[in-house]
């Protein structure tokens, strides 16, 4: 049914929407331009533009290749001849070429074009250069190079420790360990969405998170790290009153807590058993979900009759390929980093929460 | 006097000579410009000549197999790369070359660190200056300073763009899941180079990423002193993995020449290693991973019992 609604125009035209509001509600185009038009910023406004592009170039192969690994499951008499390329070959055609000149030169071209591009780019913008180093006197907003504002938007969802130190560890781990818990031995060496699904959902939304986090930082975080849409002037005398509290405050303080007679919750020893019960549940129910996201089959999903688990065939095929070790590893990450993050995110912004568990060493 | 014949022998002989010195010299000029005439035939291909066989040791551009191979494995630049290739791999679509620009530019990243070498000193009283001289005095020294920063930033664009192809390629499976990781490594390196640069003008700018960058260093489990059991362990602001980083408690002076050592030597050296590393594996994990057949869902294997 609404499989139906959901196509391209229909989705531009939501986009368009979104878009088309937005800009109604832009109260100061200059301040915009301002952010957008520094020069250090001007990376992740490219980035912006470069990473749609390039996901658009690797999903138009993939779609191709999918194409062509449908047409071949389900002739096996073609799948014995065909040369199993979406690029054309013909018999009589060399399977390969001689890297002098044909690579070389696609080579000396990219380099001849990536140098006109920065000359280009050095020419027409400068490198910023501010007053000189003035410990006295502090940058408001004081921000990371680009590249680290992911890092520092995460500062307001975490400890110092865990998004300074911890996260960056556990997702450069994650990283290194990403090859060694993909047991999937479909897909190596050709753009494939239906052989790769869920390992390239995981990846796309790890990379989404982090360019996401990036762009928070730069175009909507102004002076004291308070939040401004983009479009807001960025008011230097601003106040934001921090009306973040703990979980178990919340709940203890609260008029559901306190009529359940929850209110113990906001003294030791139970906020601390209180925050390990949530932490645990919430690893318990990450698990759950990513397992469930690993099988199921979209399309057989259905209300009426209620379906939620359908099993891909495929998938589970997939899964009983996958040690328990490899599970456990990928679902340690999946959990504290993709999850995590997120939910820590909406937890922080939607519900004014600061801490789920808070113990004498640590907070979290 | 001396026999007539002699003489008349000698002006004989003077006349012919006199006679020959104007033929001689033509005669010797033009056998000089038609042997010259000759040599500059065999200098009419350059691959033919001492000199460029004394460098490139084989031609480059024959239509003979051999040397085109050779070409590629005499070459000290080029003998990284095999010599033939998966017909489709050189389209531009599959690898994006993102891999290779990067490579480019830190060679241009290099190049520009080192000329601002020449003008740059690491220390308080002189950074902030050598910017100011750099850009208004020195030739093109403006031009510099900004390749150099946007080859920066560029860098670290191609660096997450070339892992975004691998993941999209799952050119990350066997036998390359090693050298994934050493593109990791190069990733944090290439992180790295830039942060530390990002100080080094000694500006408001750099200062404060600086400050908020190390602050987090602070907080580092059981290593900075306000980090969980850093205090338990006897962590002050003047011993933690901070004051390590920064040379002091503070950014300052010694914060500065800790960044430009990192900066212009150590990180570098590092990068260059594991790049070496990762360039020399691709080659011996296969090369590029294709684009290669598709393999079908039915064709896959079951996991071998050992």
């Amino acid at each position: 049914m609404m499989r139906r609604f959901i196509n391209k125009w229909t989705v531009l035209i939501v986009l368009l929407l979104i878009v088309g509001l937005w800009a109604i509600n832009v109260h100061d185009w200059h301040q915009l331009w301002v952010i957008s038009s520094t020069p250090d910023n001007i990376p992740i406004v490219a980035m912006l533009l470069l990473v749609p592009f390039f996901t658009w170039m690797g999903v138009k192969q993939a779609v191709a290749n999918d194409r062509l690994i449908e047409s071949l499951e389900a002739d096996p008499k073609l799948a014995k001849t065909h040369h199993r390329k979406v690029e054309p070959w013909r018999p009589g055609w060399a399977r390969e070429l001689h890297v002098w000149p044909y690579l070389v030169r696609v080579e000396f071209l990219a380099t001849v074009i990536v140098t006109v591009v920065l000359f280009i780019w050095s020419i027409t913008l400068n490198a910023p250069l501010e007053e000189p180093a003035n410990p006295n006197l502090t940058m408001n907003p004081s921000k990371a190079p680009w590249y680290f504002l992911g890092l520092q938007e995460m500062l307001v969802y975490f400890d110092p420790w865990i998004a300074g130190v911890v996260m960056p560890s556990i997702i450069m781990v994650g990283l290194m360990a990403f090859p060694y818990v993909d047991s999937n031995p479909l897909g190596n060496g050709y753009y494939t969405l239906r052989q790769r699904r869920f390992a390239l959902w995981m990846f796309g939304a790890g990379f989404l998170q982090w360019i996401l986090l990036i762009v928070i930082g730069t175009f909507i975080r102004g002076p004291g790290w308070i939040w401004f849409w983009p479009g807001q002037t960025w008011d230097h005398n601003a106040v934001v009153f921090d009306k973040n509290v703990d979980l178990h405050d919340m709940i203890a303080t609260s008029r559901f807590g306190k009529t359940l007679g929850l209110g113990f919750l906001a003294h030791d020893p139970f906020k601390f058993l209180f925050g390990l019960i949530v932490v645990t549940g919430f690893y318990i129910v990450g698990g759950l979900f990513f397992h469930w996201l690993m099988t199921v089959d979209f399309k057989k999903i259905s209300f009426r009759p209620l379906r939620l688990f359908p099993k891909n065939e495929f998938e589970q095929r997939i899964l009983q390929r996958t040690s328990i070790l490899q599970y456990l590893t990928f679902q340690f990450f999946a959990v504290s980093v993709l999850l995590a993050l997120p939910v820590k995110l909406i937890l922080r912004l939607a519900l004014t929460i600061k801490y789920v568990w808070v113990t004498p060493w640590f907070n979290i | 006097m001396d026999d007539p014949k002699e003489t008349k022998q000698l002006t004989a002989g003077d006349e012919t000579d006199n006679k020959g010195l104007v033929t001689r010299v033509k005669e010797g000029t033009s056998a000089l410009k038609d042997r010259a005439m000759d040599e500059a035939k065999e200098y009419k291909d350059p691959q033919e000549t001492q000199l460029w066989k004394s460098i490139f040791r084989v031609s480059h551009d024959r239509s003979d197999p051999r040397n085109r191979s050779l070409a590629i494995l005499s070459n000290v630049f080029l003998h990284l790369h095999p010599a033939k290739i998966n017909r489709d791999a050189v389209r531009y679509p599959f690898t994006w070359g993102m891999g290779g620009i990067t490579f480019y530019l830190f060679i241009v990243l290099t190049f520009t660190g080192v000329l601002l070498m020449f003008y740059y000193h690491p220390t308080k009283a002189d950074a902030f200056r050598d910017i100011l001289y750099l850009e208004h005095d020195v030739p093109f020294g403006k031009l510099l300073r900004n390749m150099h920063r946007w080859a920066a930033h560029l860098m670290v664009i191609t660096t997450w763009l070339h892992m975004f192809r691998v993941v999209l390629t799952g050119s990350y499976k066997r036998p390359r899941e090693f050298n994934w990781c050493v593109g990791v490594v190069l990733l944090v390196l290439t992180l790295l180079l830039s942060f530390t640069g990002y100080l080094l003008p000694d500006d408001q700018l750099g200062f404060w990423a600086v400050t908020v960058g190390t602050n987090m260093a602070r907080a580092t489990p059981m290593l900075g002193h306000e980090g969980p059991f850093g205090a338990q362990l006897g962590l002050t602001a003047y011993n933690d993995v901070r004051f390590g980083l920064l040379g002091g408690s503070i950014v300052d002076s010694n914060a500065l020449l800790r960044s430009y050592i990192w900066h212009c030597i150590g990180i570098p050296l590092v990068a260059s290693i594991f790049m070496a590393v990762h360039f020399w594996r691709i080659r011996k994990d296969g090369g590029i991973s294709g684009p290669a057949p598709v393999v079908l869902e039915s064709e896959m294997k079951a996991v071998k019992k050992k």
